[in-house]
């Protein structure tokens, strides 16, 4: 866990509401993994007040004492919108890498057959990261799902055909692949006893959650909450679990699907 | 030039400098070890405790405010017993004054729990809290009421010695009339304020933003409410005050101590800059230096 002014390296508005930052930290990228975030302090000023969550899009640290970290972020209120607002050369506040990420094969078990990864909206931010540690380290096939509620707010998929990952297109409005949600999808998949990850909204989580338990399959999901502090000292943002309260930020944002007690 | 002397008594409990970090801010102190240097402390107050284990209130549990934040977390604990026995160990590690938060459902459980840790080793102060603005039964009657709270600090300072800090609750109409209860109770100092009663709406789901609905406010929102009572307390109390409520920086902190604290502590600030505490620290030094005032205890107003 490192605290530091970092520096903007690039940060690029994909579409009004989609930017994507690039920041200078070979320490940060030198530890991080896939499914953890950075805690970002917005503003120096009292507003906006608390820190803001960004899952980590991509690493770059290839070479030594070199290394670069990126976001993905949708602007959706008022943190996100003054984050949209910083410039290139500026510093920014940043704690990282905190959490804990997907976990890759359980109990020392390699996956054999490949990974499923499915993202929704914005969601699919970390799973870039996810799916090139999957690739390029693991040397496994991956599927992706990616699901959106229009073609202009698919996100990524370059990325991943570039990583050599299957993709799978769902649009809510239809304008691009599967006319429904990235859910519909889920069955097409072949092998079936793939692990999955996934990211994306409550509910296409608690989707998946309930029928990957159906099937028994393997499931993580990263999920999102406020938090303030962001290393288990508020206890802010506590999540029910099988095992009583657990905090996302802290012993999360990646859960096992089973373990979570999904709200109505 | 000489360095000026920051060292602060509290009610026989001496510490390096008057900087506590506060209650519920800083988990059992292990959460923001990496950052955070415990030995520069002045004090660490631990996470409220309560007798048996707590799971706390459901979620949100927290919505940022302006200039602020809402906590409705309950009191979420481990219980005294787990605390002793896993998270203070780890804590004694340390050269600083360990101070732990106790709340109880009633008169008596406050006076159990004190009467647990009294003697542990590494304890160094009880804080009393009879303000905390969540749970109707771990506290907010007691601060509230003035015989209450008389009887609260009785029971716990007929079992132990250790210096008592009675956090006092700003959801009163007149603060000194509980302040005087607590001193005539027994009480070695004040730890003022808790956080502020207070609600948000969300207009879009036309719901109340956190679970519990109301929660308490915390931030550099309340630091004016905070300093006013603080200096309310002073005139009427004779008792070291730890000031907080809203401090950000060094210059929040001297406000403090020239409102009347003897000690400050730092709670919502770590959470937006983890090292809030440390350059507190740091601040008052070099206003000290600027100022040529050899010693903090003869800062005033």
């Amino acid at each position: 866990m490192i605290l530091s002014q970092i520096k903007v390296l690039d940060h690029q508005e994909i579409t009004p509401s989609y930017h994507r930052m690039v920041l200078e930290s070979p320490a940060i990228a030198r530890g991080a993994q896939p499914g953890q975030f950075l805690h970002i302090r917005i503003s120096d000023r009292h507003e906006p007040f608390l820190r803001r969550p960004f899952s980590i899009h991509r690493v770059r640290r290839e070479k030594e004492g070199q290394g670069e970290i990126e976001i993905l972020y949708e602007v959706v209120g008022r943190g996100t919108e003054f984050l949209s607002k910083r410039q290139q050369g500026e510093y920014l506040d940043i704690l990282g890498p905190l959490g804990n990420g997907f976990r890759i094969g359980s109990e020392g078990r390699r996956i054999e057959k490949g990974a499923l990864l499915i993202g929704g909206g914005i969601g699919v931010a970390p799973l870039v990261f996810l799916c090139e540690e999957l690739i390029t380290n693991h040397q496994l096939p991956v599927t992706v799902l990616l699901g959106a509620k229009s073609q202009d707010n698919l996100l990524c998929e370059e990325d991943f055909r570039k990583l050599g990952a299957l993709i799978k297109i769902a649009t809510e409005d239809g304008s691009c692949g599967h006319h429904g949600l990235v859910t519909d999808l889920l069955p097409t998949v072949s092998p079936p006893s793939s692990p999955i990850y996934t990211c994306g909204p409550y509910p296409m989580l608690k989707a998946i959650a309930r029928a990957t338990q159906e099937y028994h399959l393997s499931c993580q999901v990263s999920l999102e909450a406020h938090m303030a502090c962001g290393v288990g000292a508020c206890l802010g943002c506590g999540l029910k679990t099988r095992q009583g309260y657990k905090y996302v930020c802290k012993d999360g944002p990646v859960f096992d699907a089973c373990e979570v007690i999904w709200d109505d | 030039m000489i360095k000026p002397n920051l060292e602060a008594n509290i009610g026989g409990l001496r510490m390096k400098n008057p900087v506590m970090v506060a209650s519920g801010t800083f988990g059992y102190g292990e959460e923001y070890g990496d950052l955070v240097d415990l030995n520069r402390l002045g004090a660490v107050v631990v996470k409220g405790i309560t007798l048996e284990p707590k799971e706390g209130c459901p979620p949100p549990r927290i919505v940022e405010t302006s200039c602020g934040m809402l906590n409705a977390v309950g009191l979420e604990n481990v219980g005294v017993k787990a605390f002793i026995k896993e998270r203070l160990p780890h804590l004694r590690g340390f050269d600083v004054p360990i101070i732990v938060n106790i709340n109880g459902k009633d008169a008596k459980e406050y006076g159990v729990l004190a009467k647990i840790l009294d003697g542990v080793e590494g304890i160094s102060g009880l804080e009393v809290n009879i303000s905390c603005p969540n749970v109707k039964a771990g506290g907010i009657y007691f601060g509230q009421d003035q015989a209450a709270t008389y009887e609260v600090v009785t029971r716990v300072r007929e079992v132990t010695n250790l210096p008592l800090i009675v956090k006092l609750t700003p959801n009163v109409t007149d603060i000194t009339l509980i302040a005087k209860e607590a001193a005539r109770a027994g009480a070695d100092g004040l730890s003022l304020i808790n956080t502020i009663l207070g609600m948000a709406i969300d207009i879009h789901t036309r719901r109340p933003k956190l679970a519990n609905i109301t929660g308490g406010l915390s931030g550099p929102a309340i630091k004016p409410i905070a300093l006013r009572m603080v200096w309310q307390v002073a005139q009427v109390v004779d008792l070291p005050i730890v000031g907080q409520g809203g401090i950000m920086t060094a210059e929040d902190a001297i406000e403090f101590i020239l409102a009347g604290a003897k000690a400050i502590a730092v709670g919502t600030a770590t959470f937006v800059n983890p090292k809030a505490s440390i350059e507190i620290i740091e601040g008052i030094e070099e206003y000290l230096l600027r100022e040529g005032i050899e010693d903090i205890n003869a800062l005033r107003m």
